[in-house]
């Protein structure tokens, strides 16, 4: 290769080739990888998973009643409570999000201890027992799906009460909507709370 | 639980040592212009064609400041074209939530930002963007910006092992042979594999649901609106790439952009699957594999120090919280998804910042004060803990011969990395390489914490206040993009300091390196000898541990104790709260 004299390589004329260059490169790859790579994508997942690829969308009587991934607010005594929400007023699909409050807010402190009050006086617990972390503390997401299987069972009695069903019943739903770890080791065991509560309801 | 933990960070480093090797031959074979693959069949064509049409001729290489300047007009030219994509965004197609145009300060942060492969996000993806936007103005640069990555880190690699030339390889052919070989056919298997898992991937407009209990109780049914969009394909390329920028607000924490904890940890080791990959490639085309080996033993050090910090303070949990009554074995659960728990979501937050991915899973902003101090403090070291793709390298490699060259001025001889002398042009170059981040980093961050613009958008006060606005600009200068995420700053102020803040910790970074790499590579071989310091050692990998630690902690050490330290003393020693 020669060697590039100052001018010759700041030349107006090597300036427009790269010039011409980088836009030629930006178009091909913008369709290729903007256009072509997402559209293959979005026809191998619609023909092999179409029904994750969606969404993983719950149907009843024909009508969508939500997202095994995505939860859902539920504050009745009858139904298993998810965790609190920062996603808009909660549980909003289109302003996901957490509190994003520090570990020394005030506001993180007062928005946990009136959680705890009010978790302690649904669910009939002692005025010290502990309460599960997840149950007062909002998601990274502002819609996890889960709870800790302590929470939910914590929550078993008063629903049983609300329904008219024996805490052993609500207990063995509890049981059967616990997602394990996966593989094993992988992740901690949950209990997927729109699920649950479409079981409860006798509609899954 | 904590053994389940254990269990998941054997596995993960047990993977990431044993797909270096495999990656790192793939790789070297990619950055070879007449490297053969076993894609060639399917995509050798579509490359002859792309270099057609760039009118290149990919055997001719080229020097270090003919390297920069293609890199620099191709970044500019793209980050132009970003900026008219978001700015036309009304117009365009596959818009189903009829999003208006972004701002114009909000689209250059934008453009910026992914132009960079930081991915800062001041916008909610869900609520902001088009599905066009998404692929087409910000997809594509997580690939060509990653490509970008790679190809100046092809170039060091190159300068270091060559002898008395002129070029440092051309910056197009790594452009197209990256993304080709390398980025794309990885990106649509990971894809997949997440559709798999419940990542969507759908064009569809959002979708309405009514709410179980509202039905039920027969009063107006309330409704939750799902965001939709084409989120695989660009989860995937966004680890892969170490890129970070999600479809969603909440990015790996939203479930349709990481479903389950399996997605969770291939996410993860995506992140570190290319630059640990290259540590191997580096040793290949050094001749000298043991120090590939060594590279990536000091980065597996020091990925597994911050780690463990980080995760016994995530695990100890919040003691203010404890004492109104919160169970005490949960861990810090705020901001944290219950699939994930404390380990998934502390292996993430670390990986994410080791790379200058940015990706996160868990709100960095409510993580505790030494969970949240790791994050910080690796992006602050540079992002050299395999790091992001390419920039992770040269990064270390940076370090590399800052450490030699302390080694040299110790033992009083006049310092060589394999067989190169190390000289007073290849210091500067890596002396402005470690400075600008730190100048960028300090000087912004010091300036917003002095100005009025700077603390009306923080979220939180008293020294986590400080920390938000540290973490902004050490995110943006480090290329990362996490961010304590509470600070907004979507204002016209924090836009343009952080678009700068990126422009310069990315650019200024790149010129210095490559001038390094054309500088090694004219250099003749010495021939080792009894003085040559070996670079291949344990004694080694400790001196560049150091290195890297004591540049980072002397430079931030004051700044940190103001912030995240001083948060740690004041939450477990008195009852002070802001």
């Amino acid at each position: 290769m020669k060697n590039l004299t100052f001018e010759s390589f700041y030349s107006i004329k090597r300036i427009r080739k790269e010039l011409y260059t980088a836009l030629a490169a930006t178009c091909f790859l913008a369709i290729l990888l903007g256009g072509v790579y997402p559209l293959i994508v979005w026809g191998l997942a619609q023909g092999l998973f179409p029904e994750k690829a969606n969404g993983s969308l719950v149907l009843r009587n024909g009508q969508v009643a939500g997202s095994s991934l995505i939860g859902q607010a539920f504050s009745g005594a009858a139904y298993i409570h998810p965790r609190p929400s920062a996603a808009g007023e909660g549980y909003d699909g289109v302003q996901s999000g957490g509190s994003n409050r520090g570990p020394t807010s005030r506001k993180l402190a007062e928005t946990v201890q009136e959680r705890v009050k009010r978790y302690r006086e649904e669910n009939g617990l002692a005025a010290d027992a502990p309460v599960p972390a997840d149950a007062v503390t909002a998601s990274g997401s502002g819609l996890d799906p889960h709870i800790s299987r302590e929470n939910a069972f914590l929550q078993a009695h008063r629903v049983a009460v609300a329904r008219g069903l024996t805490e052993d019943a609500v207990r063995r739903k509890i049981e059967s909507a616990t997602e394990n770890r996966e593989l094993g080791f992988l992740g901690e065991p949950r209990v997927n709370v729109l699920l649950l509560n479409l079981a409860l309801d006798g509609k899954l | 639980m904590a053994i389940y933990g254990w269990l998941q960070l054997v596995l993960f480093v047990a993977l990431l040592f044993g797909l270096a090797k495999p990656v790192g031959l793939y790789i070297l074979r990619v950055l070879d212009a007449e490297g053969k693959t076993f894609l060639d069949p399917l995509l050798r064509s579509l490359e002859r064609l792309l270099y057609r049409f760039l009118g290149i001729d990919p055997q001719q290489e080229q020097t270090w400041q003919q390297y920069a300047f293609s890199l620099l007009v191709f970044s500019l030219v793209g980050c132009l074209f970003t900026y008219g994509v978001l700015r036309l965004q009304g117009i365009l197609p596959l818009n189903p939530q009829h999003f208006g145009p972004m701002s114009p300060d909000l689209a250059f942060n934008t453009a910026a930002s992914f132009t960079t492969n930081t991915d800062w996000q001041n916008y909610g993806g869900e609520s902001t963007l088009s599905y066009f936007s998404q692929m087409v103005g910000l997809v594509f640069h997580n690939f060509v910006s990653a490509a970008a990555g790679i190809g100046v880190a092809a170039a060091l690699m190159r300068g270091i092992s060559r002898h008395e030339a002129k070029t440092v390889g051309n910056f197009w052919t790594d452009m197209v042979r990256t993304n080709l070989y390398l980025l794309l056919p990885l990106s649509l298997l990971f894809a997949l594999f997440l559709v798999s898992q419940g990542v969507i991937q759908t064009f569809q407009p959002y979708v309405p649901v009514e709410t179980l209990e509202q039905t039920a109780e027969g009063s107006s049914p309330s409704v939750q609106t799902l965001a939709q969009g084409p989120v695989a394909s660009q989860a995937a390329i966004k680890m892969l790439g170490t890129n970070g920028g999600g479809f969603m607000n909440a990015n790996a924490a939203h479930p349709y952009e990481n479903p389950t904890p399996l997605s969770n940890f291939l996410q993860i080791l995506a992140i570190f699957l290319i630059p640990s990959g290259l540590t191997y490639t580096l040793g290949r085309m050094t001749g000298n594999q043991r120090h590939g080996w060594a590279v990536w033993s000091a980065m597996a050090l020091l990925f597994l120090a911050g780690l463990l910090v980080a995760w016994t303070a995530e695990i100890a949990g919040n003691p203010r919280l404890h004492a109104l009554g919160v169970s005490a074995s949960g861990g810090s659960m705020e901001g944290k998804e219950v699939r994930f728990g404390i380990f998934g979501s502390t292996l993430f937050a670390v990986v994410t910042t080791d790379a200058s991915c940015g990706a996160v899973n868990a709100m960095h902003d409510s993580l505790t004060p030494l969970g949240g101090l790791v994050p910080l403090l690796n992006i602050q070291l540079g992002e050299v803990i395999f790091g992001g793709v390419g920039a992770g390298l040269y990064g270390m490699l940076v370090f590399v011969v800052l450490t030699v060259f302390l080694a040299g001025l110790m033992i009083g001889r006049t310092p060589e990395y394999l067989g190169k002398k190390i000289e007073a042009y290849d210091i500067k170059a890596s002396v402005i390489a470690v400075l600008v981040p730190i100048f960028s980093i300090l000087g912004f961050a010091g300036w917003a914490a002095v100005s009025g613009w700077g603390i009306a958008a923080l979220a939180n006060r008293g020294p986590h206040g400080l920390s938000e606005i540290l973490y902004a600009f050490s995110s943006a200068s480090g290329n990362n993009g996490s961010a304590f995420a509470g600070l907004n700053g979507n204002t016209p102020w924090y836009n343009m300091t952080l678009g700068a803040a990126m422009l310069a910790g990315r650019f200024f970074i790149i010129v210095p390196v490559l001038a390094l790499a054309g500088n090694l590579a004219r250099k003749k071989r010495v021939s080792d000898s009894q003085g040559s310091f070996p670079v291949s050692d344990g004694t080694f990998v400790l001196l560049l541990v150091a290195t890297v630690i004591i540049v980072g902690a002397l430079t931030f050490f004051p700044a940190l104790s103001l912030g995240p330290v001083v948060e740690h003393f004041i939450m477990t020693g008195s009852d002070r709260l802001f």
